[in-house]
């Protein structure tokens, strides 16, 4: 009976659209290079973003060995010290978690998961591909520029990341990193119009918004903020580069530079403070969202249950991402806005605790008498639960502004986002790569290496950040080359302080056996077959495996039922595809069918 | 074999409404908006970010005009022309603006035309739109060259804050580029059509997709917005 996904229930069928006219490459070059295919798209992005990644990561090492051992590594002096800070942050934010996110996972899963033969603008997709990575060469060469890359913190602020005492202030440093920004948005602006118009316009048959997996929704609903965020950071960027190559003022009041007074007046640092945290706060959520779609997957489909909640779970991620607008001056709580923001923003602060809290308890009740499989994508994606909730409840403290204040700047804020926005989105990462490698390559990753590296990764993590906390509750300051002798600081930190680099050494090594894996079980991994987890969502049911170009052979994928029937009583197998007719679905009544 | 599960297109749609007829089409599958094409719903959301852009930019420059301690130069003062004596405030500024409203006016035309798939009057009124584009953007020229012979410059001016050279600067001359990228379409798209690409469905030379009269459209949205944007920056910078 039940494949009336449509009309009883009200929904309309849209008229009839003709299938798609796929570009077909000719040569090696414009099939793996110049590829207009999202698939090969999504994996050149993740290539690349992986490699920064790997960059950030020893750049951690490298500010972890001062912390840990200050004074003995002596090419580390403050100025390199803040040049690390400001790479490994920006780095890992932009062009390693969004990049990610939005460019690998978004272009791999979209088409294939909502029934698409490719993105809407194929050779738009490649040209986003191109201009990210343009933006990373140009990040990049501000190592090896004059004066090396900016030390700034990842934060930017003005006057001081433009005046000369900062590194990179007055010279390359700076300049190419707003410009590598700029690039960048340029690049993402042109990959984000893809993913957003494919989700809403280029769905297979059948494939109804309130069917697709809360994964589409996740980097769907990201890639949207993306659009209206990165305009903000564009804006300060543009501003920025202007003060400092132009002599304008927009940012910087009568100041005085190395005891001269400069010949500018007039400009607000609050103001770039505003357009940056504009952007930033979304971007934490840029960041979140995708990973809490591709979470809520992968528990349903090794818990074997369906998604507990799923509409509440799809407004959740809306009302967080439209919250995330509203929110973002609750990063400038120090900054000596007006008092009153601070309480408008607290308060809306911490509402995005309602939603946010409906995910945590949809995923918890999802997992509720599930048949848990702890493989290692699941491993990940546990991990990330009580990971984000650890980060989650930290952010309860610095929402409030009284909290706040004697906290900021405190290893306690470091502590609180890298759990919240560093360690929860990676462990996502991975688990997400685990998850669908097979899908990409045909071939299972190795098992042994995958759960000695999540157990060291998971563990590590927790023997890096939690400590921190309590060195930012004792006052330890963050963003300092050397905390020295203070009266304040008891023996006991510097020991924690060693503990922790010794732990990020770990963890930071560890992540070769990934990486090895990744390599490794290319050639040497179990042949997967179509469909190794008994998924149902449709990009586990390609005719083969790996996809290739246009993805559905002849006949596109036409859906019957949302994306979670798990464990369906009285079904042949415990799942039902979503493209398979006919039987009874548990999903919840109205428009999955 | 799973056609007939599917309902009858168009079915409910006749008889839903407003409110209702909108919650039905984002409830479809496939399309979330009915008759939207790929190119279309493009430019709708990118023009929505790039509103976002402008909105940046506006906000920001009202900012520094707030927050600055020296005061702002008056704008009628220094917009002003100055023909045979008598200075006439805002008047280069009104023929922009003239000249910018009336291309929006020749590049409806245009859209027009094009559905009508008539290929000459389409190509014309796109050159059309496009020389009127080019002489905002040449007036434009030459109001900054004149501001910047009475000595403005991005880090200081004549009159009073310097935010004020800056903001103009930077916001105009963003501007003027959406305009001059427009111009440059404008003119690639016009060649198609006098071609008669959009009529052959002629593939094209990056996309390999097949031409078609909507690019006309899509063009168009993209120059109602650069120009409504205007209106917005005239009123904000100029007027206030």
């Amino acid at each position: 009976m039940v494949d009336v996904p449509l009309g009883s229930t009200g929904a309309v069928a849209s008229h009839p659209i003709d299938d798609v006219e796929l570009y077909h490459p000719h040569s090696w070059i414009t099939k793996y290079v110049f590829s207009q295919d999202a698939k090969v798209i999504a994996i050149q992005y993740s290539l690349v973003a992986f490699s920064v990644g790997l960059i950030a990561l020893v750049l951690s090492w490298l500010m972890r060995l001062q912390l840990g051992f200050p004074g003995v590594f002596s090419f580390i002096d403050a100025n390199a010290y803040y040049q690390f800070i400001t790479m490994h942050g920006m780095m890992m934010v932009v062009y390693v978690l969004t990049a990610l996110f939005l460019g690998g996972f978004g272009n791999y899963l979209i088409p294939l998961m909502v029934g698409a033969r490719d993105m809407v603008f194929p050779y738009v997709n490649m040209l986003s591909f191109w201009v990210y990575l343009l933006a990373v060469l140009v990040l990049v060469s501000s190592f090896f520029a004059p004066g090396g890359p900016s030390g700034a913190g990842w934060t930017l602020y003005p006057p001081q990341a433009i005046l000369s005492g900062t590194p990179g202030g007055q010279d390359w440093g700076i300049v190419l990193m707003l410009v590598s920004l700029m690039i960048f948005i340029i690049g993402f602006t042109m990959g984000g119009l893809n993913y957003v118009v494919t989700v809403l316009q280029a769905r297979a048959r059948g494939m109804t918004l309130m069917r697709m997996p809360l994964t589409v929704w996740g980097i769907f609903t990201a890639s949207f903020m993306a659009l209206l965020a990165f305009p903000a950071l564009f804006v300060g960027s543009v501003m920025l580069l202007f003060d400092r190559v132009f002599g304008t003022s927009f940012f910087v009041p009568s100041i005085v530079e190395m005891g001269q007074p400069l010949e500018r007046s007039g400009g607000s640092p609050l103001l770039f403070q505003h357009l940056f945290w504009f952007f930033g706060h979304p971007e934490v959520y840029i960041v979140a969202l995708p990973a809490f779609g591709i979470v809520s997957d992968l528990i349903s489909t090794h818990a074997r249950r369906n998604i507990f909640g799923y509409r509440m779970m799809v407004w959740a991620l809306l009302a967080i991402g439209a919250l995330s607008f509203v929110v973002w001056a609750h990063h400038m709580y120090v900054s000596g806005m007006n008092p009153y923001f601070g309480f408008f923003f607290a308060t809306t602060t911490l509402i995005i605790a309602v939603p946010t809290a409906i995910k945590v308890y949809n995923w918890i009740l999802t997992l509720w008498r599930g048949d848990i499989h702890l493989t290692v994508p699941m491993l990940f994606a546990l991990a990330f639960i009580v990971t984000f909730v650890n980060g989650g409840l930290t952010g309860l403290f610095l929402g409030n502004v009284v909290v706040d204040v004697p906290l900021s700047d405190t290893m306690f804020v470091v502590a609180h986002f890298h759990m919240v926005m560093g360690v929860a989105p990676i462990l996502v990462i991975f688990g997400a790569i685990y998850h669908w490698y097979p899908k990409i390559t045909g071939r299972m990753m190795n098992d042994i290496l995958g759960k000695l590296h999540f157990w060291v990764t998971f563990l590590g993590a927790y023997a890096i950040f939690f400590p921190m906390h309590y060195l930012g509750l004792m006052g330890i300051p963050r963003r300092y080359h050397d905390i020295g002798d203070m009266a304040f600081v008891p023996a006991s930190a510097h020991t924690l302080n060693a503990f922790i680099t010794v732990a990020a050494l770990i963890v930071g090594a560890v992540q070769l056996t990934f990486v090895f894996n990744l390599f490794w079980s290319l050639r040497y991994g179990k042949p997967a077959g179509g469909n190794p987890w008994r998924a149902t969502t449709l990009e586990w049911q390609t005719p083969e495996t790996p996809p290739p170009h246009g993805n559905w052979g002849k006949e596109l994928p036409v859906v019957y039922r949302w994306a979670y029937d798990y464990s369906v009583p009285g079904a042949d197998q415990d799942f039902l595809p979503q493209n398979q007719p006919g039987f009874t679905s548990t999903a919840p009544g109205g428009l999955h069918g | 074999m799973a056609e007939h599960a599917l309902t009858q297109p168009g079915e409910a749609s006749s008889e839903t409404s407003g409110l209702r007829s909108i919650a039905s089409d984002f409830a479809s599958d496939r399309q979330a908006f009915r008759h939207v094409s790929w190119g279309k719903a493009m430019m709708w959301v990118f023009l929505l970010s790039d509103t976002f852009v402008f909105s940046c930019f506006l906000i920001a420059y009202m900012t520094a005009r707030m927050s600055t301690t020296v005061p702002w130069p008056n704008s009628s003062e220094v917009f002003a022309l100055t023909i045979g004596g008598t200075s006439f405030p805002l008047l280069l500024i009104a023929i922009m603006t003239f000249v910018l409203i009336s291309s929006s006016g020749t590049m409806a035309m245009a859209v027009n035309f094009g559905y009508r798939r008539d290929r000459r009057k389409t190509a014309a009124l796109m050159l059309m739109t496009a020389l009127l584009g080019a002489t905002f953007v040449g007036m434009q020229a030459f109001e900054w060259t004149k501001l910047i012979h009475e000595g403005v410059r991005p880090w200081a001016n004549p009159w009073g804050a310097a935010q004020f050279g800056s903001s103009f600067f930077m916001i105009t001359g963003f501007h003027g580029t959406h305009v001059s990228f427009g111009v440059l379409f404008l003119l690639i798209i016009a060649r198609k059509v006098w071609r008669g690409d959009f009529d052959r469905e002629r593939r094209g030379f990056f996309t390999s997709r097949r031409g078609s009269y909507e690019s006309v459209e899509i063009m168009g949205l993209y120059w109602h917005f650069v120009d409504l944007v205007w209106v917005f920056i005239f009123a904000f910078f100029y007027l206030w």
